[in-house]
């Protein structure tokens, strides 16, 4: 088999692949945006004492491979099988798929609060004085002034935050995952044809390269003021692995 | 329960200890070959040379652009199809030649590193301060005293931060070299966990094992970084 055929051979597997690589991508990024928004306002606000759980959360997960939290979930419930069976949940953690949600939106939860962090510390002291100056109750200077502020300084973050994300998902395909990746190697482990391979980096290049672009769409939308200035500088490209 | 990480035949210490031991030695023949890989490729893609600018381009687009899982499979199944051609090619009755797993990792980790650590330091190179360039160019230095004594010391300054977070990346990724079966802490936990059917706790250790290099790599650092920091003066 040639370069094309392969491909023309074999679209289906890698298109259901590519499909639950964006549903594990998709699903974990929102879950952990959901999550991470009121731990990054905690994390902001909190004493150093209340912090420190969550901070020895987030250096756990940044400091610890994504492969490793993955089996820590997966094949670790496995100890705690009976437990789990006795209150219920040992058929969330049987399934492969739960688990990789469970590790990947844990993981970009700890990534997630840092960026917001960053997010919340920028918006100027001086708007927020504002806010409340005018009366505005804490809440609604959350809802109407910060907030908004900080999502668009940590816009360009989160984007690269979810790329990686997408990147480090293909570990998913370990632990019998069917995803872009795991579709990749039962086609080579079928014909050895290692065009297939390249297809697969075809493909995940491009949908990288689509979101970017729509990510940069987004944060045009979101920022109309600052229309025909010099672009702020560009979304810097993913800066990291996982 | 600490009976489990004894050493010896009755626990699993040293064989984790061993694995351990082949976690940070992938990762530190991989540094010095992927900063060097980083380094030519941020040289190719500052040239004015457009086909050597838009290689080094290419190169950083792919390489992070694709999971490293896939280029570790490629690079491993890869070459040994080419291998394998090659030895046919050379003698017809070669048997079948098969890849070294650390070999393999430190190929496709080195690729991976040199992607990203080029971007480091062409930031780095492109934050060099010009007028420096050219006052050492003014006093008569050559281009390659420039280089050597004006631009490379602020360099690694400049760079020293974003390789220290590609470092501690790279130790994170040494664990996927486990799925191609080499024997590095993640494999040898999965022996381990094979035979006591405890795989929460030995996961667990191994995660904390990587945690602790870490931490420990963030520490130094830290100290790398206040080191080449030390003759800058602070506002």
């Amino acid at each position: 088999m040639d370069f094309i055929n392969v491909i023309i051979t074999f679209w289906p597997k890698l298109l259901h692949g590519l499909g639950l690589t964006l549903l594990l991508t998709g699903l974990s990024a929102v879950l952990a945006g959901a999550i991470s928004l009121p731990l990054a306002v905690f994390r902001t606000t909190a004493g150093p004492w209340a912090q420190f759980p969550m901070r020895l959360y987030i250096s756990f997960m940044r400091g610890t491979p994504l492969l490793g939290q993955l089996f820590l979930i997966y094949y670790g419930s496995g100890q705690f099988r009976a437990e789990l069976q006795s209150i219920g949940l040992w058929s969330f953690f049987r399934d492969p798929f739960n688990c990789a949600v469970l590790a990947f939106t844990l993981n970009s939860t700890a990534y997630q609060i840092e960026i917001l962090r960053g997010g919340l510390m920028g918006v100027p002291a001086g708007q927020i004085e504002a806010a409340r100056a005018i009366g505005m109750s804490k809440l609604q200077a959350y809802a109407r002034v910060i907030l908004p502020h900080t999502y668009r300084i940590a816009q360009p973050a989160l984007g690269n935050e979810i790329i990686l994300l997408m990147k480090g998902s293909a570990v998913a395909s370990v632990i019998t995952i069917f995803d872009l990746m795991g579709e990749t190697k039962t086609v080579f482990a079928k014909t050895f044809d290692f065009s297939i391979y390249l297809w697969a980096a075809l493909i995940y290049l491009a949908v990288t390269t689509l979101f970017v672009r729509g990510w940069r769409y987004l944060e045009k939308r979101l920022n109309p003021h600052l229309a025909g200035h010099a672009p702020a500088e560009a979304a810097k490209p993913a800066m990291g692995t996982r | 329960m600490l009976e489990l990480f004894a050493f010896g035949d009755t626990g699993w210490g040293d064989e984790l200890l061993k694995g351990f031991g082949v976690t940070v030695a992938l990762a530190v023949v991989t540094l010095p070959i992927g900063i060097l890989l980083g380094f030519l490729i941020a040289m190719a893609s500052m040239s004015k040379n457009s086909t050597l600018h838009w290689f080094g381009i290419g190169y950083t687009t792919v390489f992070r652009g694709i999971p490293e899982l896939l280029t570790l499979f490629t690079v491993y199944n890869g070459a040994a199809l080419l291998l394998n051609r090659l030895a046919k090619f050379a003698n017809p009755e070669a048997g079948f030649v098969e890849l070294s797993p650390f070999v393999a990792g430190v190929v496709s980790l080195s690729l991976v590193f040199g992607a990203f650590s080029a971007e480091v330091l062409r930031g780095a190179f492109q934050a060099l301060d010009k007028g420096q360039v050219e006052a050492g160019l003014a006093v008569g230095m050559t281009r390659i005293d420039v280089f050597r004594r004006v631009k490379l010391p602020q360099v690694w300054r400049f760079a020293l931060p974003g390789l220290g977070n590609l470092w501690v990346n790279l130790i994170k990724d040494t664990a996927l070299v486990s799925i191609i079966s080499l024997d590095d802490l993640m494999r040898m936990t999965q022996v381990a966990v094979g035979f006591t059917k405890k795989p929460f706790t030995f996961f667990l250790a191994a995660c904390l094992a990587y945690w602790a290099i870490c931490a420990l790599s963030e520490v130094v650092a830290a100290r790398l970084e206040t080191r080449a920091n030390r003759g800058v003066r602070r506002a």
